[in-house]
């Protein structure tokens, strides 16, 4: 509201100022129109603020004066000389009035009635002009910040100076860099680097201004429209002193309001509606910014019905922006991203206030073209939540430079998402139909190369470039290749000429330190000459997670050597973890190989016939969910994905096809067979299996009873009259002649080499054998 | 009726420039090449710590490339719509006052000049072909279809 006032006071001066002449002409020559003109539109504008204000008496003053002024301007009234040294009068009263305001002092004391009356046809007004009883306002208004008001042309004048200064001190220090130069004159050139760089950060916030200046109309806008709808609206406003460029406070006025226009019409529901779904009645808007790095973030989030996510894929089929198959595979939030598709935004809904015919696709492209993203979250019932994030400005750009044989490039480092070596360890680049794709910690990417692009030889091997893996403004990621990577450097860029922008590849043009031309590119424009096909993928990719470039046939496995040397995959997704465990904690028991790993013991597969040698062997664990397997391996070779067909085994078996993976045939585990084949012998049969144990020995029934039980047991005492599955007895007990027994012994060391007696601390060995003996029921 | 031209030569032709389009006379050093840009765009170049587009005249009037291999280039720096451009020309002769309006040239010229055309004056030195700088930086139409 200060501001507002502020800029209020400051026009009220501006237009003084300018009267001051006029109002000494028209008193000379009361019939001439254009003087007429301008004081009118003085007191008009006084006015038209003062009721915005609350400022009664200056509104009562210019009221009346603007009354007898449009008497006259309609020829209702003849100006004589009373009426002009009226309306001087109140001119002057309002000057002295405006001067109080902009010292922050109350009004100066005294009754406007006398003025206004004097204005009346006919009163005998001799009112001479009250002398400023104020007249020493000025002096204390020095308190104040001193402001001037300046046209934004001069600063962008001055900013552009600016900036080319910055070039042309860039360029000197080459030329010193060349020259020898005397220790003094570099003194007095690091100087001068050191005041321009300070000027041009002043000069770069004059061309701040706080986000309030966007803000302040918003609560108006949201009463006016909430009015209008019938319904209650709550406006909550945060982080109006987050600074922004002025250009770019003007560049999201439009998106912003029309985000909250829709907020208001669509998402916020009546009263009615509120109460019935149990919320309160009055619903609530919260608009925030904050900066976060070099970007300005700001949410818009309303607690109203939320977007419905599959509405918007039904009407996305029927407009014919997705087929129903794409359509079934989005997932939430891919659903709700097709609200920025063209055609789609609530078209239904037309109303006066947001059915504009300015879709949230036209909200998208203008944030983007401002170098910005827009993103949409909401859930149904429960609000959305819209976060636009814009650079701080648009001048001065972080950038990349790159080369390719001998030429210089600029890529901006908002768009840079990682940086690979062709030749890195996680990355594969292979060619499909001379296209080429790019496997980086298996995510598939496009690959384009610079070269390729720009029609330019480059003399390094492909294998020796480097990969800028890039996301061009709300687009799908690619990757391009480069020769070399050289420099993150500020650039002030400036706009190219039309002959250049008309190849849509470049941003702009700026000087290199060395004085040499650069362009900047621009890194959708890269992917469109570079036939990246970004529109077909854009939907998924426009979600930041995921990868979901890889499409949908694209099962991401682990390409590994198994224990007799073949090649296999495993699908990634049921690979828990890899364990590295001694070969002595493998035994094979109850016909088939398991192994200890930790306090668990896993059936083990992939390591029958093979030769156990060294120490140690690494085995996957997988899991189903419920169960776990292990299963040894060589080496680790890859993570790829099956992206060929797959040539299905006959039968069965643990092996269920062949594809081709990256190039060479891999078997393709199955899971669900190892899982059936391994886990379903150790499933736990229907009939509870039986334990006998003596009831007369406490540790049994204290310590040992509870991991028997767990494994499965029902415990069973001595005299019990059921046939048990195991029996365990300490050493020297009578175990009968149960098919299973387990006999505890309570020294560690075993007696003799026929002890097959268990430790009774080994728990290990105890789960091993409860295990075991439940398999062997299951035979 | 007294405005000053520029007389240069382009592809073997003196023709003139409105000398108020022009900045300066320059000869270009290095050039940075604009991959995929129009055929016409020579390329770029610094002056003064400025970016010039540097337009080949000759290639803009389907006259032939202009051979930017032998170094240093004259060049005649215009400025339009607030970017700055160096157009290459053979010679820069003279800057010499125009004795008449442009009249239309009315026997048939090649399609590049036609393009460019903004009719003849007399000068001291004959009748000139007064070349239209806007027609020039923006190429032959087929160019820009083909860029």
């Amino acid at each position: 509201m200060d501001d507002l006032i502020a800029d209020f006071v400051a026009e009220c001066r501006d237009m003084l100022e300018a009267l001051g002449g006029e109002i000494v002409a028209w008193e000379a020559q009361p019939d001439d129109r254009a003087r007429l003109d301008n004081i009118f539109r003085f007191v008009h504008t006084v006015k038209g603020n003062c009721g915005f204000f609350d400022f009664p008496r200056l509104e009562a003053l210019s009221h009346a004066a603007e009354d007898a002024l449009a008497d006259v301007r309609a020829g209702r009234r003849h100006p004589d000389a009373a009426l002009v040294s009226a309306v001087l009068a109140i001119i002057d009263r309002i000057g002295e009035m405006i001067a109080a305001i902009e010292a922050g002092e109350d009004m100066p004391a005294g009754d406007d009635s006398a003025l206004i009356d004097a204005l009346a046809p006919g009163a005998e007004g001799h009112v001479t002009p009250v002398a400023a009883t104020v007249a020493d306002a000025s002096g204390k208004a020095t308190s104040a910040p001193r402001t001037i008001r300046l046209s934004v042309e001069l600063l962008d004048r001055v900013m552009s100076t600016v900036s080319d200064m910055v070039l042309a001190r860039n360029e000197l220090a080459r030329r010193l860099r060349e020259s020898e130069t005397e220790v003094i004159v570099d003194g007095a050139f690091e100087r001068l680097s050191t005041i321009i760089a300070e000027m041009r950060d002043a000069i770069t916030r004059t061309r701040m201004q706080r986000i309030e200046n966007l803000f302040v109309a918003l609560p108006r806008m949201v009463r006016d429209l909430s009015a209008e709808l019938g319904k209650q609206v709550l406006v909550d406003i945060e982080g109006g002193d987050v600074e922004l460029d002025r250009e770019m406070i003007e560049m999201i006025r439009d998106p912003l309001t029309h985000i909250i226009r829709n907020a208001v019409d669509h998402g916020i529901e009546t009263p009615a509606e509120r109460l019935k779904t149990g919320k309160r009645e009055i619903g609530l808007l919260c608009v925030s910014a904050r900066q976060s790095g070099n970007q300005i973030l700001i949410d818009i989030q309303d607690d109203g019905r939320g977007i419905d996510g599959k509405k918007l894929v039904e009407k996305a089929i029927a407009n014919g922006v997705i087929d129903k198959a794409g359509a079934a595979q989005l997932n939430s939030r891919e659903q709700l991203a097709l609200i920025f598709e063209a055609g789609l935004s609530t078209a239904k809904q037309v109303t006066a206030i947001s059915g504009r015919g300015v879709g949230m696709d036209v909200v998208r492209s203008n944030v983007e073209r401002i170098g910005g993203i827009v993103e949409v979250d909401s859930h149904l019932g429960e609000g959305t939540r819209m976060t636009l994030r814009v650079p701080l400005t648009l001048t001065i750009i972080p950038a990349l430079t790159v080369s390719i044989g001998a030429q210089h490039f600029a890529i901006p480092r908002s768009a840079i998402e990682e940086i690979v070596r062709a030749t890195g360890e996680s990355v594969v680049l292979e060619h499909v139909g001379g296209a080429g794709i790019a496997t980086i910690r298996g995510r598939r990417v496009p690959e384009v190369s610079l070269a390729d692009i720009l029609g330019l030889e480059s003399h390094v091997d492909p294998s020796d470039r480097r990969l800028i893996v890039l996301r061009p403004a709300g687009g799908d990621v690619y990757a391009l290749s480069v020769d070399r990577i050289h420099d993150h450097e500020e650039l002030v860029v400036k706009p190219a000429a039309p002959a250049v922008m008309a190849t849509g590849l470049y941003a702009g043009t700026t000087l290199a330190d060395d004085g040499s031309p650069i362009l900047l590119f621009d890194p959708a424009g890269l992917a469109e000459v570079g036939g990246v096909k970004l529109e077909a993928q854009e939907r998924a990719a426009r979600i930041a997670e995921g990868p979901a470039i890889t499409g949908p046939k694209v099962v991401p496995v682990l390409l590994f050597r198994g224990l007799d040397g073949a090649r296999r995959a495993l699908r990634l997704a049921v690979v828990d973890r890899i364990e590295e465990v001694a070969v002595s904690s493998i035994k094979e028991s109850a016909g088939q190989l398991r192994v200890q790993v930790g306090d668990a013991i896993l059936p083990l597969a992939g390591a029958s016939g093979a030769e156990l040698d060294g120490d140690k062997i690494r085995l996957f664990r997988l899991s189903d969910g419920a169960h776990e397997i292990g299963y040894a391996f060589k080496e680790v070779i890859d993570f790829a994905a099956i992206d060929n067909d797959v040539i299905h085994a006959e039968r069965p078996g643990e092996v269920s096809g062949v594809s081709l993976i990256n190039g060479e045939p891999a078997e393709l585990i199955d899971p669900h067979w190892l899982f059936a084949h391994h886990v379903g012998a150790t499933a736990r049969p229907s009939e509870p299996l039986v334990c006998r144990m003596p009831t007369d020995d406490p540790w049994m029934q204290n310590m040992l009873r509870p991991i028997v039980e767990a494994a499965g047991y029902i415990v069973v005492g001595e005299d019990a009259e059921i046939a048990a599955d195991l029996v365990i007895a300490s050493q020297g007990g009578d175990v009968g002649n149960a098919a299973n027994a387990i006999v505890l012994r309570s020294e560690p060391e075993p007696a003799g080499k026929k002890d097959e007696s268990i430790y009774r601390y080994d728990r290990a060995g105890l789960l091993m054998a409860l295990k075991t003996a439940g398999a062997g029921r299951g035979k | 009726m007294n405005e000053l031209l520029l007389v240069v030569t382009i592809g073997g032709e003196r023709v003139a420039l409105p000398a108020a389009a022009v900045e300066s006379v320059v000869e270009l050093e290095a050039l940075i090449s604009v991959p995929r840009a129009a055929p016409h765009v020579a390329g770029l170049s610094a002056l003064r710590s400025r970016v010039l587009t540097v337009i080949d005249c000759m290639r803009s009037l389907d006259l032939g490339t202009t051979d930017c291999s032998d170094g240093i280039r004259e060049a005649a720096v215009v400025e339009l719509d607030g970017h700055h451009y160096a157009l290459i020309v053979d010679l820069v002769e003279d800057v010499v006052e125009a004795l008449s309006d442009p009249a239309p040239v009315r026997a048939a010229m090649g399609d590049g000049w036609e393009r460019v055309s903004k009719g003849m004056v007399e000068t001291e030195t004959g009748p000139l072909l007064l070349v239209d700088v806007a027609a020039i930086i923006s190429g032959s139409s087929a160019e820009t279809k083909a860029a």
